[in-house]
């Protein structure tokens, strides 16, 4: 037992309507890299939660160091030397990177003493190879750089329990590998790292050892040098797991959708888009891959008509659609499946019937006139709800919110699909989604390419864009860098030119 | 020369409760929270100080004043407690609430006028602040005409108020943390500082610079305190903070800018070309003014991120 720096044992947190760590237990060996697996909303986060101190369990106990410990608040956390790196960066834009390191744990007394902290930040900076400026605002630092303040800033508190939580979400493949040095290091020195994620080949990558939940049960520890990716996966979700998406090869035909020197502000002002080109064929899946924030956004919310763009032309079926409204785009073949679905594609409070109608509740026999026909309305829903597995307690009455959100996303699938498209704009179809959600959705997308639909894949998720993919155009700042064939190209060829390192172009 | 160090010493007599409510302001919505109760808080605390003054003045002699602003200081940043707890702990609109204090403060003010004086003013005080020629420093050729002869030295103490407040949001622990309120609550939480303490305090500062400032305006500017005594300095306050784009000196700037605008009904009497025109105009001036400021600076949105948001921590 001695041997463990961390041992939560039968830790049991329970929500209102929900066991989210039902006995779970968690060993922490000194100075290893230990990967929690799990899928969406298998307990991970809240486990970890418990671990730093935001949750109380209902029951069962945490050791640190072998003794027995209560950790009643973050605060505590910090001075057992355990820190946190979010997934969500706890960091302030418009602070500079030493501000944000050393707020709450500032050095000096009723003033801030700016040149000890400095020091030390270049210290720590330097003794681990991050390469950070200390003086650099957050907001002008690259996301990789900002995890890596986060991790200063655990550092800087002398932890030596790290827990990273989904590190690699927003990195691209090289940045994924230069962080898993980084944690080498860390077990090299003696400190003990817990990394959450939900991708295998990282753990393969950078863990010793790898503990399994699944819907809050703690399902077991193994060694990764023992264990196998499908061995994992199995744990994982309960059953085997076929990684290959089944489908024929694709059958591309005309253009349907071109867009030719694209550009369009973002939020701030800035030309997010800088003269994108791209086309999408009848019967393809286009896959947009990209590290977050480089236009992808942008990109697919100009198609659909949700922002205006500064130049350029986009065409559907050789007709410039950029000044069509957006309902006029809908109606003329683009469906939309948002990567916010909660927010950007389903009313919450809206009963399911309501929402599987909200894009063509004016054609007959829906409505008539101004009067919508609540018989028809009920029919249609009933219709989605069976041709697409929708899975809710009550039926198209249910209340949108209460349902899953894998039905949520089998609705608006559903919902789009059932409008005839002529191009599918699927942003991060799959995000928050189960294994056998995203094997669903995955399905859904190469059908309707098999009925001679383009579909616009746009993922952060590399796995995701090469298995499903026909064609790849990799997206970096604002611009299409890559234009590749799945079968003809690695992730880290992607790599690079999601980076801005390398172009290709081979079709 | 005459009649430009008039309205040179005039603007920044009438800037000084803009510059110090507006500062005010600066601790509120840089924790977070925004206060438009700053107008009601004014309210009240000219109202305490207007009351402590004439029936003290006997008493006090020449410290009168001084007594009576801190007291409508005390008075202010507790009445923005209120505010405080019901937009920190209840979780109430910010809005919302700063509205119904604004409301009630002229409810109640009145309503204590009727109590202590059997009118719905206070009685008529001697001892407000007296202009005054700063020794020394009034000699000064040019300078000393204009920044140091016939006036308050409650401009000095606003000034003072700029220098500390740049400093303290710069320099210290409890700057920083303020300021890391205001842009990302939760990245103050899970560094174990107390969200929720750092915009009390954020919030109290307000009231009580806020109180001060009601406190000396009308002490500078009445005889008495009246319903109509603050007339929309709290709101042409918030106006100075955003103009002046939530920092100390950029405040001092648009304060004494918009203390400027105020002095016009005062001199279009004696310029000829102005005469004519009706002083209702010149009334409405500081009013415009703040609008078309807004207009042209809200755009450029640099304000605190989080500032009016609620940070709720379960939510985390």
């Amino acid at each position: 037992m001695d041997n463990y720096v961390v041992e939560m044992r039968n830790i049991t947190k329970v929500f209102p309507g929900i066991i989210a760590n039902d006995d779970v237990t968690l060993q922490l060996k000194k100075g290893e890299i230990h990967a929690l697996l799990g899928e969406n909303g298998a307990g991970k986060s809240t486990l970890m939660s418990v671990l730093f101190g935001f949750y109380q369990p209902e029951k069962g106990e945490i050791y640190v160091r072998g003794e027995k410990v209560d950790i009643k608040s973050p605060n505590i956390a910090h001075e057992l030397g355990i820190g946190m790196v979010h997934q969500h960066f706890q960091l302030i834009d418009n602070f500079t990177v030493v501000e944000n390191i050393i707020l709450g744990d500032e050095p000096g007394g009723f003033l801030v003493d700016y040149d000890k902290a400095r020091k030390e930040v270049i210290a720590l900076s330097t003794q681990y190879g991050l390469g950070v400026d200390p003086d650099a605002k957050i907001e002008d630092i690259s996301v990789g750089m900002q995890q890596r303040v986060e991790i200063l800033k655990v550092l800087y508190r002398k932890a030596d329990i790290i827990i990273l939580d989904e590190p690699t979400a927003v990195l691209t493949p090289q940045e994924i590998e230069e962080l898993v040095e980084i944690m080498k290091n860390f077990a090299a020195e003696g400190k003990s790292v817990i990394l959450i994620t939900h991708k295998l080949k990282e753990i393969l990558a950078a863990a010793d050892r790898v503990s399994v939940l699944r819907q809050g049960k703690y399902i077991g520890t193994v060694n990764v040098a023992d264990t196998t990716e499908a061995e994992m996966a199995s744990m994982m979700v309960g059953r085997e797991v076929n990684f290959k998406v089944d489908k024929k090869p694709a059958n591309p035909g005309e253009k349907v959708l071109e867009i030719k020197d694209l550009w369009v502000k973002d939020q701030r002002g800035l030309d997010a888009l800088q003269g994108l080109s791209l086309y999408l064929r009848e019967g393809e899946i286009l896959g947009i891959a990209g590290v977050d924030g480089n236009g992808q956004q942008e990109l697919v919310e100009a198609i659909t008509g949700l922002v205006p763009i500064e130049k350029g032309e986009i065409l559907l079926q050789g007709q410039s659609i950029v000044n069509e409204r957006i309902k006029s785009r809908i109606n003329k073949g683009i469906a939309y499946v948002p990567e916010d679905r909660q927010k950007r594609a389903l009313i919450m409070d809206f009963r399911l019937d309501e929402n599987i109608i909200l894009k063509s509740y004016e054609k007959e026999p829906l409505s008539k006139g101004h009067i919508l026909n609540q018989e028809e309305i009920n029919k249609k829903g009933n219709s989605i709800i069976e041709e697409y597995d929708v899975r809710s307690s009550e039926g198209i009455d249910t209340i949108v919110r209460n349902m899953s959100g894998g039905n949520q996303q089998k609705a608006i699938i559903g919902r789009e699909m059932d409008l005839k498209p002529l191009v599918m704009v699927a942003s991060q179809p799959s995000r928050g989604l189960d294994v056998g959600a995203i094997e669903y959705v995955h399905k859904r997308l190469v059908e309707l390419r098999d009925q001679g639909k383009a579909v616009l894949l746009v993922s952060f998720e590399l796995d995701e864009i090469m298995n499903v993919s026909d064609r790849i155009n990799v997206i970096y700042q604002g611009k299409i860098t890559g234009n590749v064939i799945p079968e003809k190209t690695t992730v880290q060829e992607l790599g690079l030119m999601m980076s801005g390192s390398k172009e290709v172009d081979l079709a | 020369m005459k009649l430009i160090s008039s309205i040179v010493t005039l603007s920044l007599i009438y800037a000084t409760p803009i510059i110090i409510t507006a500062l005010g302001g600066l601790y509120s919505e840089r924790s977070g929270i925004v206060n438009i109760a700053l107008e009601g808080i004014m309210v009240v605390g000219a109202f305490v100080a207007a009351t402590f003054t004439p029936l003290n003045e006997a008493v006090f002699g020449n410290w009168t004043p001084w007594i009576a602003i801190l007291l409508g200081a005390l008075a202010g940043g507790l009445y923005s407690l209120i505010h405080a707890f019901v937009s920190i702990d209840l979780r109430a609109d910010q809005v919302i609430s700063g509205t119904a204090l604004n409301m009630l403060s002229l409810g109640i003010t009145v309503y204590f006028c009727q109590i202590f004086f059997n009118q719905q003013r206070t009685k008529t005080f001697n001892r407000g602040f007296v202009k005054t020629n700063v020794p020394l420093l009034s000699d000064i050729p040019i300078i000393g005409d204009l920044f140091f002869k016939r006036m308050y030295y409650t401009f000095y103490v606003a000034l003072a108020l700029v220098i500390i407040t740049a400093f303290i949001l710069k320099r210290t622990r409890f700057g920083l943390r303020l300021r890391a309120s205001g842009e990302h609550p939760s990245a103050v939480d899970s560094v174990g500082v107390s969200v929720r303490k750092m915009r009390y305090i954020g919030v109290l500062i307000s009231g009580l610079l806020a109180g001060l400032s009601g406190g000396i305006m009308v002490l500078t500017q009445a005889t008495q305190f009246t319903a109509g005594s603050i007339h929309g300095i709290g709101f042409i306050s918030l106006a100075a903070l955003i103009f002046g784009r939530w920092n100390a000196y950029g405040v001092l700037g648009a304060s004494i800018f918009f203390g400027f605008s105020q002095i016009f009904t005062i001199f279009s009497k004696d310029i000829p070309l102005l005469a004519s025109v009706p002083a209702e105009i010149f009334k409405a001036v500081p009013y415009v003014l703040t609008i078309i400021a807004m207009l042209i600076f809200s755009r450029k949105n640099v304000g605190p991120k989080a500032s009016g948001e609620l940070y709720d921590v379960s939510k985390r």
